[in-house]
């Protein structure tokens, strides 16, 4: 059993990663497209022991007439996790956890979406989560964008996510679970986030947890670094299509 | 992608329907033709069983994930099984989010239907406290392609994953399931009693078994049979009859017939099969 | 053609994609210019001809171009025409005026009933519509009454055409099938027999699995010799 320290020093807690990673070092990452056959494109992007499955349908009329957008095209996104991909079951269905990823993932995708030239469409985006091992909305996100551009969608740049953190005082990038659930010093802060590939504009920001500001920075500059490497792998992917 | 996708319109069902009455299909099939099989195991490691069965396109995934709970009043010194199929709308352009639609229910509650009317878990071997405490087994399936016959796909996916399960690490004292931490000890079943499922589909009258979406959405109606083979003889152990047609005595006898004919290919598969998955988990050990 | 201009047209980019810096280029189809860069916005084939840098799709929904002969579903009918489904992000629409002859309102589910496929043509393509007529001078469009139908990523289409119609051509001869092509990627295969159509279907499987070889022509016709025998 770990107790709480109260650690005064600036030095922290927590030097050597539960893995062996270093600590701006990366899970293995692989990443393979056109999964789903039926899909108009589909991606899956494993992260460690998290694999997220993508699949975009679209673009189509969105109907009810209602809920069209008549400037342009909106992208919809259905994040779910399968029961079995975490250790105690998740029942099937829509949770307010879900609902939530599903809508910041939408925020985070639809800033590179360049939908004008398709007025009153909708493209659907389904996440589902097969095996969690933390990071998940970031392994959706990875997998969504690569769909979304196998799916011919008229994109400006790919869009990149990684789950930083920082246990005690220290700044780690692509968190797992072990380090989630870290409970020493001043425990564990989740920061996911994502990065427009080229503009390195972000469009997805979560944090929860404690951070001083200088902290926090850094957490943001060593995110934008990880995330490139996402991206190398996307585009690596993508450009590997048949 | 770029491969041709199949949708259903009026002039591809007079297709399947003249080929079929040729003893003839779309893909080059014999009417009793199965499509290739291919199975992974492992999807998740966070289940305590899982695997993914492929028939051509058809995806389907099955996950069993354990619990403990309080047994149900009339069956004291009974484990609990439940069983579910989600239709992921990632998987297919007619699948929605919502409720679980009839499909999804009739698919889940059949393929319950032969894994607990066969006997093939022996839910007295569930029990940790009679009247107290049992072992819960959740068998979820999912969705990942739709090409037709889910309910075959995911009742052969029910039965890989429960022979595969893996208890996991049980502490006795405080009933603290330690998830992730998996025991050497198989699920308590009954092998002999091993359920396999083959749903026979009509169109016109001409039989046939593992359609496809445009084949499926062409027939005019299905009996689905599961066959267990305890002793030296086989025994039906779940049957369901579905869509509006109607079927001969002949028609029903034939498909039992074949149901049984394919219960021996699908038992040589899943043998081999969970004999290959034992192998290398052994391997792995070392 | 060099090998390096070969595989330089073959490179496929993705979004985001750099594809050329500075002044000497310009922009094309599906690709924008940010401050120096033209960047690539869709997944495709990079094409470079003279100083215009572009994208060729290689996924993505059907987007309509007027002329295009296309096959569509009646998905429902009002009193001035019937509403059709060719694929693609908006609905289509085909007028009563622009169906050859006279239809009186009360004959038109018995010209084209829902659920029936026809081989039309685009002629007008709005923001969010598409319109429709079944009066050309060629003639070729009508309602499909039998038939085999496949459908394939739009993108292939120009691949199992041919150049000059030369691919197309050498299935037809070797299935003995009357193929329609519709630009929105689906196609009508009509033959004598099922075994036949079922024949066309898998000619164009393959190209559809071939695409990026070079001298598909070649190995298609190959392929057609060796399973003509098979096929029943």
């Amino acid at each position: 059993m770990k107790e709480r320290k109260n650690n005064m020093t600036d030095k922290s807690l927590y030097t050597k990663r539960f893995d062996g990673r270093k600590l701006d070092e990366l899970r293995p990452i692989s990443a393979k497209i056109g999964v789903v056959p039926n899909a108009d494109g589909s991606a899956l992007f494993v992260q460690g022991d998290t694999i997220a499955i993508a699949a975009v349908y679209g673009p189509k009329t969105l109907n009810p007439k209602h809920m069209q957008n008549p400037e342009k095209g909106v992208v919809r996104v259905h994040y779910n996790m399968l029961s079995f991909s975490v250790g105690e079951r998740i029942r099937p269905g829509v949770s307010r956890r879900s609902q939530e990823i599903s809508k910041v993932t939408e925020w985070a995708l639809s800033p590179v979406v360049m939908l004008e030239e398709l007025p009153g469409t909708v493209i659907d985006v389904h996440i589902n989560i097969l095996q969690a091992n933390a990071g998940t909305r970031c392994a959706g996100i990875n997998a969504a964008s690569m769909a979304l551009a196998h799916a011919g969608v008229p994109m400006k740049e790919l869009v990149s996510a990684i789950a930083m953190g920082k246990m005690d005082k220290t700044i780690v990038a692509d968190v797992d679970k072990e380090e989630e659930d870290y409970d020493d010093g001043e425990g564990a802060t989740d920061m996911p986030m994502a990065y427009l590939a080229n503009s390195g504009k972000i469009s997805l920001l979560q944090l929860d947890g404690r951070v001083q500001v200088d902290k926090f920075k850094e957490a943001i500059e060593a995110g934008r670094e990880a995330c490139k490497k996402i991206a190398e792998l996307q585009m690596k992917t993508l450009k590997e299509y048949k | 992608m770029g491969e041709p996708v199949k949708t259903i319109w009026k002039v591809t069902r007079k297709n399947v329907a003249e080929a079929m009455n040729k003893s003839e299909r779309l893909d080059g099939r014999k009417p009793f033709e199965a499509r290739p099989i291919e199975i992974t195991f492992g999807v998740s490691n966070k289940a305590e069983g899982s695997v993914k069965v492929k028939m051509g396109r058809t995806e389907v995934v099955c996950g069993i994930k354990m619990n403990t709970q309080e047994p149900y009043t009339d069956h004291e010194n009974e484990g609990t099984l439940t069983t579910s199929m989600e239709l992921l709308p990632l998987s297919s352009p007619n699948f929605e989010y919502g409720q679980p639609t009839i499909e999804a229910v009739e698919i889940g509650r059949v393929v319950d239907r032969g894994v607990r009317e066969s006997r093939f878990v022996d839910f007295e071997k569930l029990c940790i406290k009679p009247g107290e405490k049992v072992w819960g087994i959740n068998v979820d399936m999912a969705v990942l392609n739709e090409d037709g016959n889910l309910i075959d796909a995911g009742a052969l996916a029910a039965i890989l994953a429960l022979m595969t399960a893996r208890f996991p690490e049980y502490d006795e004292k405080t009933g603290v399931i330690k998830f992730g931490e998996f025991t050497d000890k198989k699920l308590p079943l009954k092998i002999e009693n091993m359920p396999l499922t083959t749903t026979c589909f009509k169109i016109g009258d001409k039989l046939f078994i593992d359609p496809t979406r445009e084949e499926e959405d062409t027939t005019e109606g299905r009996i689905t049979i599961e066959i267990t083979k305890p002793e030296k003889e086989e025994m039906i152990t779940a049957m369901q009859k579905g869509g509006d047609a109607t079927f001969t005595q002949e028609e029903v006898m034939k498909m039992v017939e074949e149901a049984v004919k394919n219960f021996k290919k699908l038992r040589t598969l899943v043998d081999e099969e969970v004999s290959k998955f034992e192998k290398s988990a052994k391997k792995s050990k070392k | 053609m060099t090998a390096k201009e070969k595989t330089e047209k073959k490179q496929i980019v993705a979004p985001g994609e750099i594809l050329e810096s500075g002044d000497d280029f310009l922009p094309g189809d599906w690709t924008i210019k940010e401050g120096k860069d033209i960047v690539a916005i869709r997944l495709g084939v990079m094409e470079k001809n003279d100083r215009l840098v572009k994208v060729i799709p290689l996924s993505g929904v059907y987007i309509p171009r007027r002329g295009n002969v296309v096959i569509g579903e009646i998905k429902d009918m009002n009193y001035s025409g019937w509403m059709v489904d060719i694929g693609g992000p908006y609905g289509a629409f085909l007028t009563l005026k622009e169906v050859p002859g006279y239809v009186e309102e009360s004959e038109m589910e018995t010209v084209y009933g829902i659920g029936d496929l026809i081989v039309t043509q685009v002629f007008n393509v709005k923001r969010t519509a598409v319109d429709l007529t079944m009066k050309q001078r060629e003639g070729g469009l009508g309602k499909i009454r039998d038939g085999l139908i496949v459908k394939v990523n739009p993108h292939r289409v120009p691949r199992i055409i041919g150049k000059e119609g030369s691919m197309i051509k050498v299935i037809k001869d070797a299935t003995k099938c009357s193929i329609t092509v519709g630009q929105n990627g689906l196609i009508w295969i009509k033959g004598d027999s099922i075994e036949d159509r079922i024949f066309a279907k898998k000619a164009i499987e393959f190209i559809v699995e071939n695409t990026t070889t070079d001298g598909l022509t070649d190995k298609v016709e190959s392929w057609l010799k060796e399973n003509e025998g098979k096929k029943k």
